[in-house]
């Protein structure tokens, strides 16, 4: 029953094979079995047991919500939730609990879903690893799974097999593994510069950024105000379009969000042909850095449109490689004053130094931040000094724009979609990832999804195949603004096409020795 | 919410700069409690050599003080400016807070459209071009009584920019001559205010109440145009009339405070222009340039708001939700009378002087006293005016009451001044029943003149008996008269009056004695 997706156990639990206290159930007990991945920061166990009684009350009346009424989903750590502890993985929210819910949980609520918990993330969700919060990496179900591990035991090189598990992605990577693990039916991660799709790509699943303006921010805590949307992690794409469908729509409280009214139910027709539609390739996305393997498989994905009648070109996005530096200004820039309201005095962390009301300032954010999101708001205040202002701030905003515009400018040109890979290489061992420091590997991970936020469009990772090793690999569809019903139509057809393996767990479910063996190891590596 | 406390270290020597420099930077008034500080100025002071001569010798220039401010105005609305509290006065301390206002992560601004359209009518009220786009910007520094640790202004792209302000300056001997000047205005900004906080000495404590913080402000920027600060003040209290009779804002102007200050720059330097800031604690002005002063508010785009879009009649789209947009016509058609044009009417309608139109606009009330007034009495509007701006404006200011708290009601003085307009009591007597209206007894001046006997003798032969018989009694005075010194008169006629007891018309005196005495 866990295994299946959104869509078939929501016909289950009408047609009465299963009823939500029992979905809930299982789902909690595959949490409690699966911790040492580290999914979850907190697991608001009564909460969704209280949630599953009503709606198995409702079921009995015959009275259900709609689809996801008793459905288990997850919520990644930085949407505020009334009555739950919201961290964002930082010293900062520590035992902070919102008096109020985010738009976007109170809709899956109003929906009769089942908050299982909140999921890990790095810390205010700055990083593209989920290892740099304050609760401890996230681990990536795929390095248990039975594809994997048999590939590494093929290999004559892997030897410390258990120290060699893999990242998730971030900084979403919490939701994606929750998901991944099938401890929920679908989970909200946040999107600023890839980070749901990010991870969906390392965890194998669709990972859905949709258009800037489309969902509601309210309660989301922000990292980059302009770019930042809720996204959407599920296992396949009919299961993001429920989500989607609920969540979609104005919220007089964001006021960026866009009054045209979305159809509903959100629906995906079948795609039965593809050959009205045009394709465009970025040329500016095949950098060095690719893997032959992604880039392989990209160009398996092109030729597969093609050899189905669809159009595909080569287009340009030439301002792509100014796209980093770009998201870097702007990005600090807005986290610097984002991050102005964590002082200790309303809610929060605060320090014990009294001495003055600067010092206990200074004091509480040393403590509460992280050196990633201290040394963000050290070059966002930089970029926002009155000398600087107009050579960092302004000259990124006229970038930005630009590179907005080489989106439309290949829309105009008659692309529907764009097909990009999502990230440079499949998941890499956590040992092997903090190698780098977390700028460095943002702003490698980031290249491909990045620029999308910059422009507001929506973007979706879907999940193509297995690479040598045994790990998922992902590739992005971008569609036009305010497209995203078209985007996820031809993202649908194109799973089918692919058909994705399903990740194969059981081995890990059942050997509980080898889960204590990982939770040492955890323990191991959070020191570091 | 609890009101966070937190120790005071250093006595708030580095607060100063927050409130100092930056000129923009209004709030920081003494934590007087006040519930009233609606309107808050601050004046910045530049000097300007009147001479543009490279190198002088000391004493060489003359240099002329000009004044520029930024006005304050609390907008008067029910909600906050981005939340849905309440704005209320002397409310339970933190009892006005929504999430937002307290800045709980994750909320998110709304702007409220009727202080938009506050910022439209003033900005309408004084000339100015209304943009039809605006944009917010956060404006950044750490102060424990602003939670987000910004606030929201607009600082690129103002609602409202280039208008005017006319006031009048009193001049002439005894100043009683209005000459009209212009400030020009360079902008009008809408933005949050700040909490409160409050400094507990004695415990070394500072109580935050964030009542206030998120309300609505108009920041309208005056241009150095004036001289002196009394016309700053001038201006500021047109301005204040100019809020109140649009209601866009109370403009009270319990906590306002105007500083000038003209320094002599005699020694030689070559300091050409320099900005200076009052500092209220201390007393003297501090070079905004100060080093040690120097703050920089890390402006940036607020990205919460979209651009704040206004139509008017040509750009309106069809079929616009009026919920949905501002119509900068329509709320044009909408203004009410400016005090400029109220005083006009006054002058032309009731032949006053432009000054007294002046006055009767500056006592909060008064107009409405004359008014009601002017409707109840038969009495020639000049003669109102003159008793309401001097005898019962005159009795207000030696007691130092409003018109709001006078003992005689616009009803009494109109039925004073019919009984003197219908000769029924003289001038004289009729200040003395104001006198004992004044007393607040509850008597209408009809009872006291009939009590006091106080009317006027209209029985002519019992007068001219009574001229008669002053005439007799003082042939010398008669002979005077007689005697070419015509003036001479004058003591006949007191002394007649006396003998009735201030009763007798002095005109139908006169006539009488002039008769008997054949001039």
């Amino acid at each position: 029953m866990l295994g299946r997706s959104l869509r078939e156990v929501s016909a289950a639990l009408k047609q009465g094979q299963i009823t939500p206290t029992e979905l809930c159930q299982k789902c909690l007990s595959l949490i409690k079995k699966t911790k040492f991945l580290n999914a979850y920061i907190t697991v608001s166990e009564e909460v969704a047991l209280k949630q599953a009684e009503e709606s198995e009350k409702r079921y009995k009346n015959g009275q259900s919500l709609g689809d996801l009424d008793g459905i288990p989903i997850a919520v990644k750590d930085n949407f505020s939730t009334s009555g739950i502890e919201t961290t964002c993985a930082s010293n900062m929210l520590k035992g902070y609990i919102p008096p109020y819910n985010a738009t976007v949980v109170q809709k899956l609520l109003d929906q009769g879903a089942l908050l299982m918990g909140k999921t890990n993330l790095d810390e205010f969700a700055m990083g593209s690893g989920s290892t740099d919060g304050v609760f401890g990496p996230v681990k990536n179900p795929w390095s248990y799974s039975k594809q994997y591990r048999e590939k590494r035991k093929q290999n004559p090189h892997s030897e410390n097999e258990d120290s060699d598990w893999l990242i998730t992605g971030g900084s979403s990577g919490g939701s994606a593994a929750a998901v991944s693990a099938f401890t929920c039916y679908a989970a909200l991660g946040s999107d600023t510069g890839g980070s749901t799709r990010n991870p969906a790509a390392h965890c194998g699943l669709v990972g859905f950024k949709p258009s800037y303006g489309l969902v509601s921010r309210h309660g989301l805590i922000p990292l980059v105000n302009s770019m930042d949307v809720p996204g959407i992690l599920t296992r396949c794409v009919n299961d993001a379009a429920i989500v989607l469908g609920a969540l979609a729509g104005p919220d007089p409280r964001d006021s960026t969000t866009v009054h045209e009214p979305i159809s509903k139910p959100f629906m995906l027709p079948s795609l039965a042909d593809v050959s009205k539609l045009c394709i465009g390739i970025p040329k500016e996305y095949l950098v060095p850095e690719l893997s032959s393997e992604v880039q392989s498989l990209w160009s398996k994905a092109a030729d597969l449109f093609e050899s189905e009648g669809a159009k595909v070109i080569e287009v340009s996005l030439p301002h792509t490689s100014y796209s980093i530096v770009c998201y870097h200004v702007l990005c600090t820039s807005e986290v610097a004053s984002n991050m102005a309201r964590f002082d200790g005095l309303q809610y929060g962390h605060r320090c014990d130094i009294d001495v003055s009301t600067e010092a206990m300032y200074a004091a509480t954010r040393r403590e509460g931040f992280n050196d990633v999101v201290r040394g963000r708001i050290l070059s966002g205040n930089f970029f926002l000094l009155k000398e600087n202002y107009e050579n960092y701030f302004v000259k990124a905003q006229k970038v930005r724009r630009l590179i907005a515009n080489d989106f439309v400018n290949a829309f105009n040109s008659g692309v529907d979609v764009l097909l990009t890979p999502t990230t440079l290489s499949e998941a890499v061992p956590y040992l092997e990832f903090i190698k780098e420091d977390n700028r460095t590997r943002s702003a490698q991970d980031d290249i491909f999804t990045q620029a999308v936020n910059m422009a507001g469009l929506p973007a979706v990772s879907i999940p193509v195949a297995l690479s040598n090793q045994g790990l998922p690999i992902g590739l992005q569809f971008i569609g036009r603004a305010f497209c995203d019903q078209q985007l996820l139509t031809v993202a649908k057809w194109f799973e089918k096409q692919v058909q994705f393996p399903v990740i194969q767990l059981q081995e890990l479910m059942d050997d509980c020795s080898a889960v204590l063996e990982n939770e040492k190891l955890a323990s191991v590596s959070l020191k570091q | 919410m609890a009101a966070p406390m937190l120790r005071w270290g250093c006595r708030g020597r580095r607060w100063a700069f927050a409130r100092v420099d930056g000129g923009s930077c209004h709030r920081r008034g003494a934590p007087t409690g006040s519930t009233s500080n609606q309107i808050r100025g601050e004046s910045s002071v530049a000097q300007q050599p009147l001479h543009t001569a490279q190198k002088t010798r000391k004493g060489e220039h003359k240099w002329a003080a000009v004044v520029g401010l930024e006005i304050h105005a609390q907008i008067s609305s029910n909600s906050k400016l981005f939340s849905g509290s309440q704005v209320r006065f002397s409310a339970p301390p933190n009892s006005l807070v929504s999430f937002f206002d307290a800045s709980l992560p994750g909320t998110l601004p709304v702007l409220n459209r009727r202080c938009v359209e506050a910022a439209v009518m003033t900005g309408l009220a004084l000339n100015c071009h209304i943009n039809k786009k605006s944009l917010f910007d956060r404006k950044h520094y750490f102060y424990a009584d602003l939670p987000a640790g910004y606030q929201i202004t607009q600082q690129r792209l103002p609602i409202a920019v280039n208008g005017s302000l006319i006031y009048g300056v009193c001049a002439g001997k005894k100043q009683s001559q209005v000459i009209p000047k212009t400030v020009r205005i360079k902008q009008i900004q809408l933005e949050q205010d700040s909490g409160k906080s409050l400094h507990d000495n004695l415990r070394s404590q500072t109580l935050i109440d964030l009542n206030r913080a998120g309300v609505g402000l108009l920041e309208v920027v005056l241009e150095p145009d004036m001289s002196c600060g009394e016309e700053a003040a001038t201006a500021v209290r047109e301005l204040q009339l100019i809020l109140q009779a649009l209601g866009t804002s109370q403009a009270n102007m319990a906590d306002y405070e105007i500083q000038r200050q003209i320094n002599e720059l005699e020694n030689g330097g070559e300091i050409l222009n320099e900005t200076r800031s009052f500092h209220h604690k201390l007393g003297c002005t501090m070079s905004m340039r100060d080093k040690e002063g120097k703050q920089d508010y890390r402006f940036m785009p607020e990205p919460n708001l979209p651009p704040l879009v206004l139509y008017d009649a040509t750009s309106l789209p069809a079929g616009a939700d009026p919920q949905q947009v501002i119509n900068i016509d329509q709320i044009r058609e909408t203004l009410p009378e400016l005090p400029s044009v109220t005083r006009e009417k006054l002058v032309q309608q009731y032949g006053m002087l432009l000054e007294h139109s002046f006055t009767l606009l500056n006592e909060v009330g008064l107009l409405e006293f004359f008014q009601n007034v002017i409707k109840e009495t038969r009495a020639e509007p000049k003669k109102v005016t003159s008793w309401v701006l001097n005898t019962f404006l005159g009795y207000l200011k030696q007691q130092n009451l409003a018109v709001s708290e006078s003992p005689v009601t616009p009803s009494a003085l109109a039925e004073l001044l019919d009984l003197l307009d219908s000769r029924t009591i003289s001038s004289s007597a009729a200040k003395q029943v104001f006198e004992e209206l004044w007393k607040r007894e509850g008597k209408t001046p009809g009872q006291i003149v009939s009590e006091k006997q106080l009317e006027l003798m209209q029985d002519q032969g019992a007068l001219e008996q009574l001229c008669h018989s002053v005439m007799e009694a003082h042939p010398q005075v008669v002979m005077d008269v007689k005697n070419r010194n015509p003036r001479a008169i004058n003591k006949l006629i007191g002394l007649v009056r006396k003998a009735t007891q201030s009763r007798a018309d002095p005109v139908m005196i006169k006539e009488i004695l002039e008769k008997k005495l054949s001039l």
